[in-house]
């Protein structure tokens, strides 16, 4: 109950911005680090629950943005469609990728990723139709009747998009599969001894994270009214995806949410005051600080804080 | 399109150069991703790093193959650092190490990525020598004389290494610890000081592997996302810590890298080390010559 009330809050706090605030900056900027939301939340089904490092971001959220991309372009289908079409792909892509790797674990999994994404990126490279290399100029439809800007229509939709993929992580992590992809973090082979169906849960969450990372790049073409493959499958994405849940934490589902927030936000104010090239120099400094002094992210370090506060 | 022999030899005889480059820029994580098991996904930025070492020491007149041996000590002891950083901080604390030794690995490779590109910017750099340039005429064929180089070096690099780990004492130790570091331990031997000493020579060849990257090709900071899927496709192609297998699995790599190339064209190529790569780990995850 908690949990709804205070998703609700936030949801009607990102309507009521989209209805009062004129700069259009905060949406550009905001929509960023409600995708890095999305994200990470995807990112920790599969890296948080299950131990399963994932570079392949870039992948799931390009295939994802290029699905909306090529649909509308093919049919002009309306919003929701795309991101429908944009989540059974990338889905898919998930579940395949998850049967092709089962055997793989620790860094063979995390590298057969990597390779995933040059070669999806491969594909769309020499794909005319998809705009190739160059890229695929798409023209924005006027915003649905409430919204004035797209932008502003984007982001309250990125915000709705972000509340269902935190509830689907939650639902996940309380259910049993949440407590079998736990299992196998710990101890595959204990896991799979005890009657856990580890694979059948590992092809699950790489099919989940998949979708829901394609939900992450379903709106992007429409969000830059532009496609192109280099930036599409750009590498940051993965290092988002993975840092965020690294700094906040990895157990539950509010670690990603606070590291996607804090840390999207940093780059964010990095970008705009200093220099992009710097931003990512913060990211990964931050990633290296936490993963070493502090494995259990800013949660962890909460309740160590207030655990010795109580005492 | 039309089938040509000419075509083709001239694909194999560039591949042939081109895959003792990667078997050389590979060999050094053969020993600490193959033989010590460390998840060393920032190899080839310590790499560029290394070219980018070179570049600077070129500029007051030296040969960029000199530079790269001068470079080796100052890589070895950055190399044992970085080993001893990681065993104190993922490998001793034991479990969950696995998630976060490889975020470690991708964060220190984003840091020198920036870093690079904060110091030198994200223009492409190269350097001068004699050998660059000019090509050499076999026949119809023109084989550029730094690819000769490079080779050559290769050449010498990989057998001083397979020469280093099987005929002296230290060298033995090390393949041991890759076997068995329990029984090395009850030999009296410290295996945490072989592994930091055996990442310390890893780190050292990925220097001189960052000069032959210079020598090759003008190289940008942002070079070394192509080169984990070329190192990694090779190493694990090999079977993990073969030194002969790094050499067989670099040359299939540089073949198909260069006929694919030569046949499909550019936009094609970046995707067959990670084909290749994405095959291997799904039919035989142990490579060719696995242990």
């Amino acid at each position: 109950m908690k949990f709804w009330v205070s998703a609700g809050i936030a949801f009607a706090l990102a309507v009521i911005a989209a209805a009062t605030l004129k700069n259009e900056y905060y949406f550009f900027a905001g929509y960023t680090v409600l995708m890095f939301v999305v994200l990470a939340t995807a990112w920790n089904i599969l890296g948080g629950y299950a131990g399963y490092v994932n570079f392949g971001t870039p992948a799931f959220f390009g295939l994802g943005a290029y699905t909306a991309a090529v649909l509308f372009k093919a049919t002009a289908a309306p919003l929701a469609l795309q991101i429908l079409a944009a989540a059974t792909m990338s889905g898919l892509l998930g579940c395949a990728a998850g049967l092709l790797t089962l055997r793989l674990r620790g860094i063979f999994f995390a590298i057969a990723t990597i390779a995933l994404v040059v070669i999806i990126e491969t594909l769309f490279n020499n794909w005319r139709y998809a705009g190739g290399a160059t890229g695929l100029q798409l023209l924005r439809p006027p915003p649905t009747a409430p919204f004035e800007s797209y932008v502003k229509m984007l982001f309250v939709l990125m915000a709705a998009l972000a509340v269902a993929a935190v509830a689907i992580a939650r639902y996940i992590e309380r259910s049993w599969i949440g407590r079998g992809l736990r299992a196998i973090r710990d101890s595959e082979e204990a896991a799979e001894c005890s009657g856990v169906p580890t694979l059948r849960l590992k092809v699950f969450a790489c099919t989940v994270s998949g979708a829901l990372m394609g939900v992450g790049g379903a709106t992007m073409p429409m969000y830059l009214s532009f496609i192109e493959p280099a930036s599409t499958f750009n590498l940051n994405y993965a290092i988002g995806a993975l840092a965020s849940p690294m700094i906040g934490g990895t157990a539950g589902y509010l670690g990603p949410v606070i590291g996607a927030i804090l840390l999207s936000t940093i780059q964010q104010v990095v970008t705009v005051t200093i220099s992009s090239e710097m931003n990512v120099m913060v990211v990964g400094v931050l990633l290296v600080v936490f993963v070493v002094a502090a494995p259990e992210g800013i949660l962890g370090l909460i309740k160590k804080w207030t655990r010795s506060s109580s005492r | 399109m039309v089938f040509s022999f000419d075509l083709l030899l001239e694909a194999v005889v560039f591949g042939i150069l081109l895959g003792c480059f990667y078997a050389a820029v590979s060999i050094g994580l053969s020993v600490s991703f193959g033989l010590l098991d460390v998840p060393h996904i920032a190899h080839p930025a310590i790499m560029v790093l290394g070219s980018y070492g070179t570049f600077v020491i070129c500029r007051y007149g030296f040969d960029p193959i000199v530079a790269g041996v001068v470079l080796m000590p100052v890589f070895f002891v950055l190399g044992m650092g970085v080993y001893r950083f990681y065993y104190e901080a993922f490998e001793r604390r034991g479990s969950e190490a696995g998630v976060r030794g490889i975020a470690f690995f991708f964060g220190l490779a984003l840091i020198i990525e920036v870093g690079l590109i904060l110091a030198f910017g994200v223009d492409q750099r190269s350097v001068e020598a004699v050998y660059i340039g000019k090509s050499l005429s076999i026949g119809e064929m023109r084989v550029p004389l730094r690819f000769l180089v490079a080779f050559g070096v290769a050449i010498v690099l990989m057998t001083a290494l397979t020469l280093y780990l099987s005929k002296t004492f230290t060298g033995r130790a090390i393949k041991a610890v890759a076997q068995d570091e329990a029984a090395l331990r009850l030999m009296g031997a410290n295996p945490v000081r072989i592994k930091q000493w055996a990442f310390g020579i890893a780190t050292a060849v990925a220097a001189l592997a960052g000069a032959l990257l210079i020598v090759i090709g003008p190289v940008e900071p942002g070079l070394d996302r192509v080169y984990i899927g070329r190192t990694f496709s090779v190493v694990v192609l090999a079977g993990l810590g073969s030194m002969t297998g790094t050499l067989a699995a670099g040359l299939i790599l540089g073949i198909s890298e260069s006929i694919v190339l030569m046949h499909f064209g550019a936009s094609w190529a970046p995707a067959v080390s990670f084909g290749l790569l994405l095959i291997v780990l799904g039919i035989r995850p142990q490579g060719l010559f696995g242990r």
